[in-house]
């Protein structure tokens, strides 16, 4: 009798006390499973497991309590020559697999995800460290809702891919933040487009997708379509650079997406970066307080804050900064942190020590500097590795936590006075990944969520996803979208493309472009001469200058460049632009970007229509400059010009249709795409077609907004400064599209390690294109290069396809709640 | 159970039953158990203000020791906001000692915004409780609404220093939809408010569902409806 009166003191404490009970998930039957495998993996390779003698073995932790969970292996590049090849054997019958036949495939992979939605959960939990509420109501659901999603878009590839095909075996890399999330994310449109895939997860976390892969063999998926091999960074070197591996998928920081850029430069291959950030929160004083606190939970202290979108910088309107901040202290007393299979906790472990470490010394440094750090939890594990959640003001713009991504569960807080500086602090970044804007004026709301510069902006909500809006950045927060129409575009070419694997060997990427001015040349100069009443008069000289910011400007160092005739003559001189004059182009461009980008699409197309309009009056003209520079026959000049001008028709016509699209999420709301400008674009044009090459680049850029500095063809430039007229006369606002003549590898060096270009396009050599995707990885910028290839410009398809608009825009998704009406 | 000294947080009834419930309450030696009241022309509250006044002063005087009021309806929806206020004032007078909920007919006004703004003028009126509905309503206790009542309680509390309760009431049926809202409670406002003083269910068939959810606790065995007593 006295143990039940024991439980009913226990039972009085607790209606006295009322505190939460433990509420712990099993963890048996992912015991059980780890079991079937002797406690140890190996690869997983069409649809076998392999383990390799002699590898090395990683112990991958249950960070909650420490303890060993299983073994697995250290990959080694046999390892992923294997996988590899049993990938590319099966590519050949997968991506002649119908559309159809992928999609069921898919279908059913997310429906035996389903059939064992608990176990994963509670693996992903349990090798991450992050609570089982997050796993169950988030990770997993987003997984399966990604494969369904998905093999609608494999059911659909060949009408709303028209025009576009697989690319072939696709190498992923990923994070241990959401092990299974993000690899589902590059897995889902890899094969609803027809690819295979070879993937590496992160090393604290390859459970989960090594049961993803027993899954989809479960479910039918067939061998070498999916495989998954483990082991550390170097062996990710080594899957990206196989040189069978056609397209590189990659989430993490931005340093291993820097080096894999560079790791991949000039090869040929696709890349997607899916980087860090330092994702502002804006609270406006029309914000709903309570509403913006909960939501700074799920912006920052959702999975510990390890999340690359994570809402880590607060900017909060000075009239509600105290409010806020003693709401968010009141709200982090009962924030609970505990162990990641207890149902009743808000937050669970850091996935590592190290990761850990990193996180204290951050805040650290913060407290030197005199920032107030405010930690509080409602409870607190005494043992494990956990951090809690933690609050940081009285910190400046220049301190380091406000500039760096910390990766945990830290916020700092910084006041802000008018819309205009919330913009300009939210923008003083490099990263761009995401954003939240907090305010019950759907006006002010929109507004910002345009002018911040990030792929994702939430409305009143932060760290939402799903499978039908694209993710990812902009800056150096990476490029290419997962999820949405707009990540099928990672996961395909245009049809009539082959990939190129050019042989380029290394590149003294030091001296890439340096040049030596040309001196004057005697003998075949022009000579013109014009009969005056009689008399013989020399011509009038006319010297070609560069054009930015709507005006001739010399070369900053005034040195010319011969051009020369089809005949071997010098037809005239051009400018030989340097460091400076990219300099300054960049500047002026910069400057007419936010005008442009404002202005009415109605108002860019009837300047585009306009300068068709003033190209059709010197035709001839033009035509014939063309045959004197290049040696064709009128008919070919006259065909290149008529050409130029349907092209800009074409683009004129776009500038009012591809705005975006409403995405069909999830979200009780509307989210929102849209295609914003990249910004200013770096153009190095090819020397063939001098006319239509340059106009089939500038056009579609300019078109959605974009500013472009564009070298013309470094043979024949006559013709784009003669344009400069044409654009003059078409009231083209002065700085949108911007001239420089010269050597175009040297202007092109300049561009690329320009840190305020946004894109670069270079239509030239295999080596300069090595160049320009190496150089890039500085701050991310985006590239289009042509590998040497010679387009046919003429041709519709390689002169103006749907690629020419995918490079013209980044996607941002707005996401807008709603939920005001209920009941009666 | 008995040593937790746990009763039902009041009985409610219809005023004209007051009389006779405070005397069944007396032969059951159970007089502690308080008498809660709906009045004011209940559910509706569409009967002219001196009845729904007088209604109140009959059923303190037959012993109700709480008070439940629906707020005008009209007024709210017309944005009569100083309306609503002086009528829930008088009643706060008719109450006397007697505590008074308020009933806020969430399910009628329309937006959010109205409910917030219904449960803080009730507080300023003088509400002890606010309550989300009368139970007959389309809508009644949802999650939703409940969080936009606590935060006003709580704005009220920080500015005021006054603890108002909160009452949810109708469609609440299962031990496990309680807990739910006793998790509201303990999250938005804490462990004050986890009390009778402070936090009611308005439920009539709520007890049975609990008392099948102990006797699962206790016996590991799930109970039939019918073997609990009914309520």
């Amino acid at each position: 009798m006295a143990g039940e009166h024991r439980n009913e003191n226990a039972l009085v404490d607790i209606f006295k006390n009322m505190p939460y009970g433990p509420a712990p998930e099993a963890d048996n039957v992912v015991k059980a499973w780890i079991n079937d495998h002797g406690g140890s993996f190996g690869h997983f390779i069409n649809n076998e497991w392999i383990k390799p003698e002699g590898r090395k073995t990683y112990q991958t932790k249950n960070p909650s309590t420490g303890q060993v969970l299983a073994t697995t292996i250290q990959g080694e590049e046999t390892d992923v020559d294997q996988a590899v090849s049993a990938s590319r054997k099966a590519y050949d019958s997968w991506s002649k697999t119908p559309g159809h036949i992928r999609a069921r495939h898919l279908y059913s992979i997310a429906r035996h995800i389903q059939k064992h939605m608990r176990l994963m959960s509670v693996v992903e939990s349990m090798d991450n460290g992050k609570t089982f509420r997050e796993s169950r109501d988030c990770d997993v659901p987003i997984v399966v809702r990604h494969f369904y999603h998905h093999a609608g878009w494999a059911q659909l590839m060949d009408t709303e891919m028209r025009g576009w095909k697989s690319i072939g075996v696709v190498g992923a890399i990923v994070p241990w933040n959401f092990p299974l999330m993000l690899l589902t994310w590059k897995l889902a449109p890899a094969l609803a487009m027809g690819n295979t895939v070879v993937l590496k997860p992160a090393t604290y976390t390859r459970l989960s997708a090594l049961l993803l892969a027993e899954i989809c063999a479960e479910a039918g998926l067939p061998p070498g379509v999916f495989n998954v091999v483990t082991g550390n960074g170097a062996m990710g070197s080594q899957l990206a650079t196989h040189p069978d591996v056609d397209k590189v998928a990659f989430t993490g920081s931005t340093e291993v997406g820097q080096k894999l850029r560079r790791a991949v430069a000039g090869t040929g291959k696709k890349l997607s970066l899916e980087l860090g950030g330092k994702s502002p929160v804006v609270v406006f004083e029309s914000a709903d307080l309570d509403s913006a606190v909960e939501g700074i939970v799920d912006a920052i202290w959702f999975n510990q804050g390890q999340v690359c979108s994570a809402g880590s910088k607060i900017l909060v309107q000075e009239p509600v900064k105290d409010q806020l901040i003693m709401k968010l202290k009141d709200r982090l007393k009962h924030l609970r942190v505990g162990d990641s299979l207890d149902k009743t906790m808000d937050m669970a472990a850091i996935v590592d020590e190290s990761q850990k470490k990193s996180i204290e010394e951050y805040v650290q440094h913060a407290r030197g500097e005199g920032a107030e750090v405010y930690q509080a939890t409602g409870c607190f594990p005494e043992s494990g590795c956990f951090y809690p959640p933690t609050l940081i003001t009285n910190v400046q713009t220049v301190s380091k936590v406000v500039r760096e991504e910390i990766f945990g569960p830290v916020a700092v807080l910084l006041p802000f006075r008018t819309a205009k500086e919330a913009i300009s602090l939210a923008n003083n970044t490099n990263y761009g990944l995401a954003g939240s804007v907090w305010t019950e004026n759907i006006g002010l709301a929109l507004e910002v969520s345009l002018n911040i510069k990030a792929g994702t902006v939430w409305v009143n909500c932060h760290n939402l996803f799903d499978a039908a809006a694209g993710f990812g950045g902009y800056k150096e927060s990476g490029y290419g979208r997962d999820g949405g129409k707009e990540g099928l575009f990672e996961y395909t070419r245009p049809s009539w493309e082959e990939r190129l694997r050019p042989e380029v060997g290394e590149i003294d990427y030091k001296t890439f472009g340096s040049t030596v001015q040309q001196r004057p040349t005697m003998g075949n100069a022009p000579i013109t001469e014009i009969p005056v009443d009689g008399i013989k008069m020399p011509g009038i000289d006319r010297t070609y200058k560069m054009y930015y910011g709507g005006a001739q400007k010399r070369p900053d160092a005034p040195y010319s460049r011969a051009i020369y005739g089809a005949d071997g003559q010098v037809f005239g001189h051009v400018g030989e632009g340097n460091r400076k004059d990219v300099r300054n182009a960049v500047e002026v461009a910069h400057n007419a970007a936010p005008g442009w980008g404002k202005r009415a699409a109605h108002n860019r197309a009837q300047i585009v229509y306009y300068m068709a309009e003033n190209l059709e009056i010197r035709r001839n003209e033009f035509a014939e400059r063309i045959c004197k520079l290049t040696g064709g026959k009128l008919g070919e000049g006259l065909e290149e010009v008529d050409l130029a001008i349907h092209r800009l028709f074409h683009w004129g016509a776009y500038c009012d249709k591809y705005g975006g699209t409403i995405q069909e999420t999830t979200l009780y709301g509307a989210t929102m795409k849209i295609h914003e400008p990249v910004g200013v674009i770096g153009m190095a044009c090819p020397d063939e077609y001098p006319l239509l090459g340059f106009v089939s680049l500038f056009a579609p850029a300019v078109i959605r907004g974009n500013c472009v500095v564009i070298v013309p063809s470094e043979k024949h430039p006559l013709l784009a400064l003669d344009l400069y007229q044409i654009f003059d006369t078409s009231d083209l606002p002065g700085g949108v599209v911007n001239i420089l003549t010269g050597d175009r590898d040297h202007i092109t060096k300049y561009l690329t390690e320009h840190q305020d270009i946004q894109s670069m396009w270079y239509f030239g050599s295999a080596e300069g294109s090595k160049f320009v995707e190496y150089t890039s990885a500085v701050n991310v910028k985006r590239t289009w290069v042509s590998y040497g290839y010679k387009r046919n410009w003429p041709d519709r398809e390689e002169g103006q396809g749907e690629e020419f608009l995918y490079q013209s825009v980044q996607c941002k998704n707005i996401w807008v709640p709603m939920g005001d009406i209920f009941a009666n | 159970m008995h040593m937790t000294g746990i009763t039902t947080g009041a009985v409610c009834v219809y005023p004209n039953r007051v009389a006779e419930c405070k005397k069944a309450l007396k032969e059951l030696q159970a007089t502690e158990i308080p008498i809660a009241s709906v009045a004011t022309g209940f559910p509706t509250g569409q009967v002219p203000l001196k009845t729904r006044i007088e209604e109140i002063e009959l059923a303190v005087m037959d012993g109700a020791s709480e008070i439940d009021i629906v707020i005008n309806r009209q007024y709210a929806l017309q944005g009569n906001w100083q309306g609503v206020y002086d009528e829930v004032q008088r009643m706060k007078v008719a109450c006397g000692d007697a505590q008074m909920k308020t009933i806020i007919a969430a399910g009628d006004l329309g937006t959010m915004a109205n409910v917030y703004k219904a449960s803080m003028v009730c507080m300023m009126a003088g509400a002890d409780f606010i309550k989300t509905s009368t139970g007959k309503e389309s809508v009644n206790a949802t999650l939703p609404i409940g969080l936009v009542m606590v935060r006003a309680i709580r704005k009220y509390h920080q500015m005021t220093g006054f603890k108002v309760g909160f009452k949810p009431a109708g469609g609440i049926r299962s031990a496990k939809d309680a807990c739910t809202w006793m998790s509201l409670m303990k999250e938005e406002l804490g462990d004050d408010w986890l009390n009778a003083q402070l936090f009611r269910i308005g439920a009539s068939g709520l007890l049975t569902d609990i008392e099948r959810q102990i006797f699962h606790h206790v016996t590991g065995r799930y109970a039939a409806g019918y073997e609990m007593p009914m309520s």
